[in-house]
């Protein structure tokens, strides 16, 4: 798998795409979509939500289990994939893409957020 | 038992295939090859093939097996014609279950005791200390066999292009020695799916030549490598039990809403007997917790051991629960009070993670295939 070059990545595997005008997007990467199995079910911050960055905002339910959504960034919460809950299965099919979870007008991100090679290491142990 | 997980005959096959691996009851097993609900669609609607080496084989011969086992179980082993397959428990002196099994009749006097991984010693001990006054031997045949499934509507016509056997003829829960893919094999016509198949009993040198010979037959007709994840929804969408989760040593089979396999009508004495011979008699004055099935009105989804409510109490018991992939909804199996556990009984919910989510209470199975 192949972790785009011009994401930025938290150790809690989800990604971050360059802020325009300020708002960023956040989604889980492919290597945590793989490790859910099937997503079936997707609760996510609603716009007008407040998310603090390393701290829960949602969660994901899959066949085996349900694993906490962490926002990457702290910020406003303007517009959550209505697609994505009518359709969890686009994390899985997709997750850098039609599979993103919620945009994010960031106020705050940490300093510690990874590049994609290093991500690739972090994911894959090394 | 060391902690170093043990692997079958097939693990090679199972990584070469991408399999996405896991720990269960101590053998490192594929959970899933790609998508579980693929797979379990797959053995709803045409075929999936199973690797389930981790069950554990005893065989009991002997002039007296039948006795020892009738002795040793809560079934009538003696009415089991040979090359016949009966499910039945094994419980404690006090009534509680040890495990689930199957008992295949292989010949005469010789019966083989297919038990659950998780508890294949227990039961191994048990059936050896039970038949010591028997004339009967006991044997340890976990590592004597690998045992693949083929599982789903389309798997007597995958397995009859590789076998001369007579699937015909075999009937569920029944069983045959035969030759598939030129490799000696137990046919049985057993599952855990809810849907048509076949269990295939053989050495485990010859599991990855039948593997192969499985998949290569099953291609066109759509079969797939299938895993323990799609297994779980598959068996719980037919309403079948799993130890640990709906039957445990705190339970007798009646608790377990499965008093029928308990054969007091048969000859002689058996381990639990008179503990539950009153069981039974109190779940007929007055009733235990219900196994019932649970159908989500939402998505979210219920787990082992969250609390069934009802008006603010709790009145039940999650033992399983998972997303439906034939229902499409999340759906459980949960032991709920006798007050609550009608099919219809409104003001029933889960708590999940602290809300209450509505849940409608429906008789099991949830899923009944069409013969």
């Amino acid at each position: 798998m192949s972790n785009p070059q011009q994401l930025r990545y938290s150790k809690e595997h989800e990604w971050l795409s360059t802020a325009e005008d300020g708002v960023a997007t956040v989604g889980i990467t492919e290597f945590a979509a793989n490790a859910l199995g099937d997503v079936v079910y997707a609760d996510l911050p609603a716009a007008g939500d407040t998310v603090s960055a390393g701290e829960t905002c949602g969660e994901l339910e899959s066949t085996k289990s349900v694993s906490d959504l962490y926002s990457p960034v702290s910020g406003e919460v303007v517009e959550s994939n209505q697609d994505v809950v009518d359709d969890p299965s686009l994390v899985n099919s997709a997750p850098f893409e039609g599979g993103w979870l919620f945009k994010v007008r960031v106020t705050d991100e940490p300093g510690d957020l990874l590049s994609a090679d290093e991500y690739d290491a972090f994911s894959s142990g090394n | 038992m060391s902690n170093v997980p043990r692997h079958t005959a097939l693990d090679a096959l199972h990584r070469a295939l991408g399999a996405t691996m896991t720990d269960f009851a101590g053998w490192d097993m594929p959970l899933r090859y790609a998508s579980e609900r693929d797979e379990h669609n797959a053995v709803r609607n045409r075929a999936g093939l199973f690797d389930l080496s981790h069950m554990g084989e005893i065989t009991v011969t002997g002039p007296q097996a039948v006795n020892a086992l009738d002795y040793a179980l809560v079934g009538n082993i003696g009415t089991i014609g040979p090359g016949r397959a009966r499910y039945t428990m094994i419980c404690q002196e006090d009534g509680g279950i040890l495990d689930d099994l199957i008992v295949y009749r292989l010949a005469e006097t010789e019966y083989m005791v297919v038990a659950n991984a998780g508890n294949a010693q227990i039961v191994l001990d048990a059936i050896t200390e039970r038949a010591a006054g028997f004339d009967a031997v006991v044997r340890d045949d976990r590592d004597a066999y690998a045992l693949i499934a083929v599982q789903g509507p389309e798997s007597p016509g995958i397995l009859k292009s590789v076998t001369d056997a007579d699937l015909e003829g075999l009937k569920y829960y029944a069983g045959l020695p035969g030759t598939v893919a030129g490799v000696p094999a137990l046919i049985a016509r057993t599952g855990y799916t809810g849907e048509d198949g076949f269990e295939l009993f053989v050495e485990p040198q010859h599991a990855e030549k039948l593997w192969q010979a499985l998949t290569d037959a099953g291609k066109d007709a759509g079969l797939v490598p299938a895993g323990l994840s799609c297994r779980d929804t598959l068996r719980l969408e037919a309403g079948m039990p799993l130890y640990g989760h709906e039957l445990t040593t705190a339970l007798t089979p009646f608790d377990a809403g499965l008093g029928r396999v308990v054969k007091f009508e048969k000859e002689g004495d058996f381990v639990g007997r008179a503990a539950l011979q009153a069981a039974a008699e109190r779940a007929e004055t007055a009733p235990p917790r219900k196994l019932v099935g649970l159908i989500a009105q939402g998505r979210r989804v219920p787990r082992a051991g969250f609390s069934v409510v009802a008006d603010g109490k709790v009145i039940g018991e999650v033992t399983s629960g998972a997303p439906s992939p034939t229902l499409g909804r999340p759906i459980a199996m949960a032991y709920v009070d006798a007050a609550h556990a009608a099919p219809g009984t409104s003001g029933v919910g889960v708590d999940i993670r602290g809300t209450h989510e509505p849940y409608e209470v429906v008789a099991l199975p949830f899923y009944k295939r069409q013969k």
